[in-house]
């Protein structure tokens, strides 16, 4: 438990410098977001109209006073406003982040339900010819990119079998969930698909370490049969790596998956972002930035208390 | 009468293919119920590869069995050939028929799972029970095996206990459910003298009480002398000689058991010490190494915010010397310090209180080097290093530079530990464990030092390995009046190379003086308890007493400090530590005089 909340205290702290960092590197960037927003037309403005523009969007200060604006908001639940889409921040992603979600746990679930199976099977059948070909499927699945692997399946499915995405209008789930699944189901098996290699290959690679443990040689000289030898004495003690892999790539996809969207059409997290770098969106920038951080965090402390679940050792200490 | 087990003409064979190779060449031996069988040799002798087959454990391990027949007498009455069993048969067979125990009880338990699931997970496989009758089951069987407290010991995790009591958890797990057959592979060789002795009892007793065949496997003829009724000898996969206990013992037929039975240092309780060096005037020599009132503690804490509750007093008051050319063997059990006490004079870890002095007397040099030699030879030599890189460390680490002098000293010093001149351009690698041992001593002599530490240093060494690199640190000692400390829970091997012995217990000196003295009439209630417990030849089939008394806790209170130790001497060269209980007796005592 202490370890947990030893986690908890430096939250604040990580957050404190994430928080700096973006506000620093996105006024690093050149540019400014009154041209950005109005384009050739900025050219028009007086200089007093831009000056207005700047006061209204709080740009007319020093660094130290936007910052302590901003952060002073941040802790009362304001992130400020988009200028580019002139809404809270909060409002703008809070639209795009149930997308975000439902993808990256659709590809997590698509991960760990083909991943672990696969990589258990890989080390049972160390060296013989099914484990060479998980290890080149996983292979090919690491080293593919994702916009390839995307494009490969819609070709293939509209090709092959006349079945098309479904495009257009994004359904949330609460509205439709069967609409929204057919959306998303064929981008979350492309993010899911590098993410199942990864767990394959991560856990075949756990699970052999750990079958040549003598508590394994332990358990077979009991009699275990071999399904008992892997699923209760093999597997809960490879676990560690394939949950801490799979909490970073989770992570990652929270923080959205911008080929992916683009290719899709999807208004999710990633895209959000990368717009609003190109539009020196300062405030969204900076909102979205710290929220993906905070999801990370959130996430990591998730992995930590699954390893307490999973290992006795981390939750009971030393020896009593 | 059919055998419990006879096995004839086995192979087993590592590889597949054309890189298959064969690492039992042909064994055949026969097992009575009830009997016991040891099974003797030095690593790469075959004898795991041969235990491990017989519960066809070996096939997990890219082992196969080429041929021969392992003819094994079931409850029922049948007679199968383990060799051919299907895998599902030996299923059944293996924890139902056959148990066994190993060298690690540490790595050989589930972390993640109690140890009371884990028993109970051999009652659930061979007798099918579940829930309060499996419950039940394990209890019974830790009782079984002496563990105090079992019901609550059932919800602990391996990491939270001791290692005698993790073999302990072995043993009740391996004859859970009434085995024919007990295999137990090196079960002692990771624990402690006395916890050693302990599980040794143990066995003897529960054989004794369940009738099972137990086939015993082991490095030490001490301990085959305790527990087998027959021996046999293996050498690079083959049976070079078996036959009764006594015949082996007293009549070896084949060379390479003579040789064995040599090479194993005995303990022979004092009578054997070394007699080349003679602490006779204490004045005439000063001492190399003088260490006074040493005391290393650990902080300890707790809680959130590290609150502190003390320390561990891990080396309490520690007074010792050495002088030029002697061996101080400092001996204990794990936790007793005498690492902890060592690595304090290396610097390794940092004194809480007393100082230690090393004056060359060569020179006169006070600031002359202590170097050491480290237990485990594989892992104490860098593998990317070559041989010159390995022995130029200690000069560069000492501020000189390796000159054509210094090369000429490796050479010179290769030659003398008994390695190729020609090893200064090899790796780590292409060595055996005694020659890497070997390197390591070169090592630690490359600076001339006056005071050498030797942390285990032949451990890890197969018994034969041992007793040469033991002679080489013996020769090495007269050639260059070194001064040892020697740290070993040995007790054979101690009374092989020590001049004077200093026991550790919790952390403090017990008793320490002449290795005769202290070997042959310890004083102190502890060493006499060590000593009781180790095995030797001429105690046969001699049967210990249980004993489940824990080592005290080291945590003290925050600003704790132990009572001035008083010392009882006991001859020229001999103390012994008064313990409170007895310094009560002893005022008792005066008052009732008076």
């Amino acid at each position: 438990m202490n370890y947990l909340i030893r986690r908890l205290v430096t939250f604040p702290l990580v957050m404190f410098g994430v928080s700096v960092l973006v506000f620093v590197a996105i006024r690093l960037v050149p540019g400014d977001s009154i041209t950005a927003m109005l384009g050739t037309e900025a050219g028009l403005l007086t200089p007093e109209q831009r000056q207005s523009l700047a006061v209204y969007f709080g740009l007319d200060q020093g660094w130290f006073s936007q910052y302590w604006r901003w952060i002073g908001g941040v802790f009362s639940g304001n992130l400020g406003v988009s200028v580019t889409y002139g809404k809270p921040v909060l409002t703008v992603i809070l639209e795009r982040f149930p997308l975000t979600l439902e993808l990256a746990v659709l590809a997590m679930l698509i991960a760990l339900g083909v991943g672990l199976p696969l990589g258990v099977f890989a080390a049972t059948r160390n060296e013989k010819r099914s484990d060479l070909a998980v290890r080149i499927f996983a292979m090919i699945g690491q080293s593919t990119p994702s916009f390839v692997i995307g494009l490969l399946i819609i070709y293939v499915l509209s090709a092959g079998f006349g079945i098309l995405p479904s495009m257009g209008e994004f359904v949330p789930f609460s509205q439709d969930p069967l609409g929204n699944l057919s959306q998303l189901i064929l981008p979350a098996m492309t993010l899911g698909l590098s993410f199942t290699a990864s767990v394959t290959r991560i856990s075949r690679s756990a699970v052999l370490d750990v079958l040549g443990d003598d508590y394994v040689r332990t358990a077979r000289s009991k009699g275990a049969p071999k399904a008992r030898v892997i699923w209760r004495h093999a597997l809960p003690n490879a676990l560690i790596p394939v949950v801490t892999l799979s909490g970073v790539e989770f992570g990652y996809l929270l923080g959205g998956a911008v080929l992916v969207e683009q290719i899709f059409a999807l208004p999710g997290l990633g895209r959000l972002v990368l717009d609003a770098i190109l539009q020196r969106d300062y405030a969204l920038v900076q909102g979205s930035v710290l929220f993906v951080a905070l999801n990370f965090m959130v996430v990591n402390l998730l992995v930590d208390l699954t390893y307490v679940l999973l290992d006795p050792r981390i939750r009971l200490g030393g020896r009593s | 009468m059919t055998k419990l087990l006879s096995v004839s003409g086995l192979k087993v064979g590592f590889g597949r293919g054309d890189q298959m190779r064969a690492v039992v060449h042909g064994v055949d031996f026969e097992l009575d119920a009830g009997e016991t069988l040891a099974i003797v040799g030095e690593s790469g002798s075959g004898k795991s590869v041969t235990a491990l087959s017989i519960n066809r454990l070996v096939d997990y391990g890219g082992g196969r069995i080429l041929d021969g027949r392992m003819d094994f007498l079931t409850a029922g009455g049948e007679v199968i050939d383990l060799a051919r069993a299907s895998d599902r048969r030996m299923e059944k067979i293996r924890g139902g028929e056959i148990g066994m125990i190993f060298q690690e009880p540490m790595t050989s338990l589930n972390p993640v799972l109690t140890i009371g699931e884990q028993i109970a997970e051999a009652f659930k496989l061979q007798r099918g029970l579940s829930g309060s009758a499996a419950r039940a089951a394990t209890l019974e069987a830790l009782d079984r095996v002496r563990i105090p407290d079992a019901a609550r010991r059932l919800k602990y995790y391996p990491h939270q206990l001791s290692g005698g009591m993790l073999q302990r958890v072995m043993i009740a797990m391996a004859l859970a459910t009434n085995p024919r057959l007990l295999i137990a592979d090196e079960p002692t060789t990771a624990l402690d003298v006395s916890v050693q002795a302990q599980i040794m009892a143990l066995l003897a007793e529960l054989r004794r009480e369940t009738g099972t065949g137990l086939i015993f496997i082991t490095h030490d003829m001490g301990l085959v002398a305790g527990i087998a009724d027959r021996v046999m000898v293996m050498q690079a996969g083959e049976v070079v000689e078996q036959g009764p206990l006594d015949r082996i013992l007293d009549r070896p037929e084949h060379p390479y058991t003579r040789h064995l039975l040599k090479a194993v240092p005995h303990f022979s309780g004092g009578r054997h010490v070394r007699r080349d060096h003679h602490r006779t005037d204490k004045t005439a020599t000063s001492p190399t190494l003088t260490v006074e009132g040493m005391t290393v503690r650990f902080p300890a804490t707790a809680g959130l915010l590290r609150r502190s509750i003390g320390a561990i007093h891990a080396v309490e008051n520690v007074d010792f010397d050495v002088i030029p050319g002697e061996t101080l063997a400092i001996v204990g059990e794990s936790g007793s310090g005498k690492s902890t006490t060592a690595r304090a004079l290396l610097g390794l870890v940092k004194p809480h209180r007393g100082t230690f002095a090393v004056v060359d007397e060569r020179t006169g040099n006070r600031r002359k080097p202590v170097q050491m030699v480290f237990q485990n030879p594989y892992a104490s030599l860098n593998p990317r290093l070559d041989v010159e890189s390995l022995l130029a460390e200690p000069v560069r680490a000492s501020g000189e530079r390796v000159d054509d002098a210094v090369r000429a000293r490796m050479a010179r010093l290769l030659e003398r530990v008994g390695l190729p001149v020609d090893s200064i351009r090899r790796y780590a690698h292409e060595f055996s464990g005694g020659q890497r041992q070997r390197l390591c001593i070169a090592r630690a002599l490359m600076v001339n030092p006056a005071v050498l530490v030797l942390d285990e240093a032949v451990s890890a060494l197969d018994v034969s390995v041992q007793a040469k690199v033991l002679d080489l640190l013996i020769d090495l000692q007269n050639e260059m009046k070194l001064a040892y400390l020697f740290v070993s829970h040995d007790m054979a091997v101690v009374e092989r190379i020590a001049h004077r012995v200093a026991v550790l217990y919790a952390g403090r000196i017990v008793e320490i003086g002449a290795a005769e003295a202290v070997l042959s009439s310890p004083q102190h209630a502890y060493t006499r308890r060590l000593i009781a417990a180790v095995p030797t030849m001429e105690r046969r089939r001699e049967i210990f007493k249980l004993d489940t008394a824990d080592i005290p806790t080291l945590l003290r209170p925050p600003g704790y400090e132990p009572a001035q130790t008083l010392w009882r001497t006991c001859g020229d060269d001999h103390q012994v530590r008064i313990e409170v209980d007895d310094r009560e007796e002893q005022s008792h005592a005066a008052a009732h005089r008076q």
